[in-house]
C-alpha cells in the first residue's frame, strides 16, 4: 500500500512549505485502495491461488484442463459472442447518440430517450431472456403471429438458443449502454468546429475524416472496450436462454462451480476465470495502445 | 477487511445448541433428548431452521415447510431455492459457523457419497421402515423420495407413446431438458432414459446423446431449461423430468400428461442428512422426524414423489390411498443407476454433451 501511495505524495507535495497537507492527501486515497484491495486485487489473487491449486501443492493440471475442446470452443463463442454485440450495439448505439447529439438538448425527446436508455441498459438477466422467449420464442406471441401470415422465423431451427440468438440479446443492452456513454463525447463537439471546416472550403467528407472522426475515434473505441467487457462478462441472460452445453465461459464457470453430478471442480472454475481476466487484459493493452496512437495529435 | 471479522463475528454464538445438557449436534436419536418431546423442546428454543435449494413446487416442499412451521412453530429460512445439490455443499462449506449456514439437506446421491464427511449421524424414529439399501448404515444420509424419470407433454398438442415420437417432425422446437445432464442431476437422468430406450445400459450412456444429438439435428431439442414459466408459456411443451415434478404442471398446463416409457423405465431417489456443523441441530433433528412421519411422507406422496417408507406403510395401511392413486402408472421393471454408473455417465457427458448438441 505504501509503494502505491508514493506517487500521490509526490504530487501533493508541491508546495514544500504546506508539509501538514502529506498525511491528508494520503488518508484520502485510503477508501479508494481499499476498495480496490477488498473488490479487486484480492478476488484476484483468489482466482489465481485457485487456479494454480492441486490436490496436493500447486499444479498445473486446472490450467491444462483449458485445453479440451469444449472449454475451448467457449472461449471462442465467449469472445465471438462479445466482439459482435459489441461492434453492433457500438455502430448502431453512435448513430443514435449522434442523432441525439444534433438535436434540441434540452428537448423532451433527449431526456425520454436517454432515460430510457439508462433503465434499459441494465435490463438484462433471466427477465430479458424470459421476455424474448415470450415474443419470439418458439412459442412467442410474434412468431406465432407471423406464422399464421405465412412468415416460419424458424423454418431453419430455433436461432434465438444458439449463439445468434444470443447475440441479437445482448444488442438489446449494448445499443443503449452505447448511447450513454458515448453521448457526452459527442456533446463535446462543437458546431463551430464544422462551420470553421466550411469557411476552409472543407466538405462534410473533410469535417468527419479530419476533425471530427480523430476527436471521437479514442472515445469511441473506449466504448467499445467497455461494451466489450459488459458482453464478456454477462452471465445470467446466457444461462437462462441456452441451458445446454455450456455455450460461454460465463457457463462453463458455473457447470464447474455448481455440478451436482460429480463433475464440480471449483479449481478449474478459478483457471477459466483467470482465463478471461487474460482475455480482457489483451484487449486492454489493445486498446490502449491504439488510443495512444490516434489520439497522438490532441492536447 | 474488518467486514469480513463482523460477519464471522455474529453467527458463532446460536451453534452452542445445548438444551437441558444435551449436546444436539452430536445426538444420534430423539432418545438423546429423553424421547420427542424433549427434542420439541430443544428445537423450540432454537426457534429457527435453515434449509436450501427446496423449492416449493419441488415434491410438494412449499406445503411441507408451512406444516412443519404450523405445528412445532419453527420458522423456517429457505435459501437459494433453485440450486443445485453441490450448491448446497458448497454453502456448508463457505457458511460453516455462520447461523446462516444450511442444517439439513436434501441432495442427489452423487453428491451425497462425496461429502459424507460433512453430515451428522441421525436415525429417525422411523428407521427401520426405510429399507436397508437406501441408507447409509451409520445413519449419515438417508434416502427420502424418488421417482422415475418420465416424459411430460401437453396432450393437447400431441401424442407420446414412445421415446422415439419425440424424432417426428411435429415436435420441431419442443423438447427440453430440465438443466445440463453436466450440471444437473435430473437432466442426466434423462439423457439415461434416452439412452435406454435406444439400446443402451446404464453403463453407456451414448446412446442417449447421440439420440439428442439427433434431436437437435432435427430441430426439435430446445437448449432452454424446462422450468414452470417455460411450460405455461408454451415454450417447452415436452420436458424430460422426474415424474413427481412433471405432475406439477398439470396446474398450469391442464393437459399436461406424464408418460413412463415402459422400455425405460428409470428410478431415482434424493437423500437427507443432517449437516455437522448446523447452527440449529435440535431443530434439523426434529425436521428429520417430520420428514419421515407418516404425515411428512403423505406430504411428498402428495407431490407426485413415492416416499422411501412407502412399502412399510402400505403394509401398515397408513399409505394415502388418494395420493397413491393420482401417481402416474408404470409398466415394465424399474432400474436404478449406481453411484459408479452415475459417475461413468457425467464423465462421458462432460467430454461429448455440448459437441453433441452444439450447433
Amino acid at each position: 500500500m505504501t509503494a502505491v501511495a508514493s506517487p500521490t505524495a509526490g504530487s501533493a507535495g508541491r508546495p514544500r512549505a504546506g508539509s501538514l497537507r502529506f498525511p491528508f492527501a494520503w488518508l484520502g486515497t485510503v477508501p479508494f485502495l481499499g476498495y480496490v484491495s477488498l473488490f479487486l486485487l484480492l478476488p484476484t489473487a483468489i482466482v489465481v491461488a485457485g487456479a494454480f491449486a492441486g490436490a496436493r501443492g500447486p499444479s498445473l493440471a486446472n490450467i491444462s484442463a483449458l485445453t479440451q475442446p469444449y472449454i475451448v470452443d467457449s472461449f471462442v463463442h465467449s469472445v465471438v459472442l462479445s466482439a459482435a454485440s459489441a461492434a453492433i450495439g457500438a455502430v448502431v448505439g453512435a448513430i443514435l447518440a449522434y442523432v441525439l447529439a444534433t438535436g434540441n438538448r434540452e428537448g423532451a425527446v433527449r431526456r425520454v430517450v436517454t432515460a430510457a436508455c439508462g433503465v434499459l441498459s441494465q435490463f438484462g438477466g433471466v427477465t430479458l431472456a424470459f421476455a424474448f422467449i415470450a415474443t419470439i420464442g418458439g412459442a412467442g406471441f410474434v412468431t406465432l403471429w407471423l406464422q399464421q401470415h405465412g412468415i416460419n422465423i424458424y423454418a431453419n431451427g430455433v436461432w434465438l438458443y444458439q449463439l445468434s440468438g444470443l447475440i441479437l440479446v445482448y444488442t438489446y443492452f449494448e445499443i443503449p449502454l452505447m448511447v450513454i456513454v458515448f453521448l457526452p463525447a459527442l456533446d463535446g463537439i462543437r458546431p463551430q468546429w464544422r462551420e470553421a471546416t466550411a469557411n476552409l472550403g472543407g466538405s462534410s467528407w473533410h469535417y468527419w475524416r479530419h476533425v471530427a472522426g480523430p476527436l471521437l475515434f479514442p472515445s469511441f473505441l473506449g466504448c467499445l472496450l467497455l461494451l466489450f467487457a459488459n458482453a464478456f462478462s454477462a452471465y445470467a441472460t446466457a444461462a437462462a436462454l441456452i441451458n445446454q452445453g455450456g455455450i460461454i465461459v460465463p457457463l462453463q464457470i458455473s457447470n464447474a462451480l455448481s455440478s451436482e453430478v460429480g463433475l464440480a471442480q471449483a479449481d478449474v472454475a478459478s483457471a477459466l476465470a483467470l482465463a478471461m481476466v487474460l482475455i480482457v487484459v489483451v484487449v486492454t493493452v489493445l486498446y490502449s495502445t491504439l488510443q495512444r496512437r490516434t489520439a497522438r495529435w490532441l492536447p | 477487511m474488518a467486514a469480513f471479522a463482523v460477519i464471522t463475528a455474529c453467527g458463532s454464538a446460536s451453534a452452542a445448541g445445548n438444551s437441558g445438557g444435551v449436546d444436539a449436534a452430536t445426538a444420534t436419536s430423539a432418545s438423546a433428548f429423553g424421547g420427542m418431546s424433549g427434542l420439541i423442546a430443544a428445537a423450540k428454543k432454537e426457534g429457527q431452521l435453515n434449509v436450501i435449494a427446496l423449492p416449493p413446487d419441488w415434491a410438494n416442499y412449499g406445503s411441507i415447510i408451512s406444516g412443519f412451521t404450523a405445528k412445532y412453530g419453527i420458522k423456517v429460512n429457505s435459501a437459494n431455492p433453485n440450486g443445485s445439490s453441490q450448491d448446497e455443499v458448497n454453502a456448508v462449506r463457505a457458511q460453516s459457523g455462520t447461523s446462516r449456514a444450511p442444517d439439513v439437506l436434501d441432495i442427489g446421491m452423487a453428491v451425497a457419497l462425496a461429502n459424507t464427511s460433512l453430515f451428522a449421524p441421525y436415525e429417525v424414529s422411523e428407521w427401520n421402515d426405510v429399507p436397508a439399501s437406501q441408507k447409509a448404515a451409520n445413519g449419515l444420509w438417508y434416502q427420502d423420495y424418488g421417482g422415475y424419470m418420465s416424459i411430460g407433454y401437453d396432450s393437447s398438442k400431441f401424442t407420446i407413446t414412445s421415446v422415439q415420437d419425440l424424432l417426428k417432425p411435429q415436435f420441431k422446437g419442443a423438447v427440453a431438458l430440465n438443466g445440463d445432464p453436466t450440471k444437473a442431476n435430473a437432466a442426466l437422468n434423462g439423457v439415461m432414459m434416452a439412452s435406454l430406450a435406444n439400446g443402451g445400459s446404464l453403463d453407456n450412456i451414448a446412446a442417449g446423446v447421440a439420440f439428442f444429438h439427433k434431436l437437435n439435428q432435427l430441430g426439435n431439442f430446445v437448449p432452454i431449461q424446462a422450468t414452470t414459466a417455460t411450460v405455461k408459456n408454451g415454450t417447452t411443451p415436452v420436458v424430460f423430468d422426474w415424474d413427481y415434478l412433471s405432475a406439477a404442471h398439470g396446474k398450469d398446463v391442464p393437459s399436461w400428461k406424464v408418460f413412463v416409457p415402459p422400455d425405460a423405465v428409470l428410478g431415482g431417489y434424493y437423500a437427507q442428512a443432517i449437516s455437522k456443523t448446523a447452527p440449529d441441530p435440535a431443530a434439523a433433528r426434529l425436521w428429520e422426524e417430520y420428514l419421515y412421519s407418516t404425515v411428512g411422507q403423505n406430504l411428498w406422496l402428495q407431490g407426485g414423489a413415492r416416499p422411501v417408507e412407502m412399502a412399510a406403510m402400505t403394509t401398515a395401511g397408513t399409505l394415502n390411498q388418494t395420493y397413491a392413486a393420482a401417481l402416474p402408472p408404470v409398466g415394465g421393471t424399474p432400474v436404478f443407476m449406481s453411484p459408479t454408473q452415475a459417475t461413468a455417465a457425467a464423465t462421458y457427458l462432460n467430454s461429448n454433451w455440448a459437441q453433441a448438441i452444439g450447433s
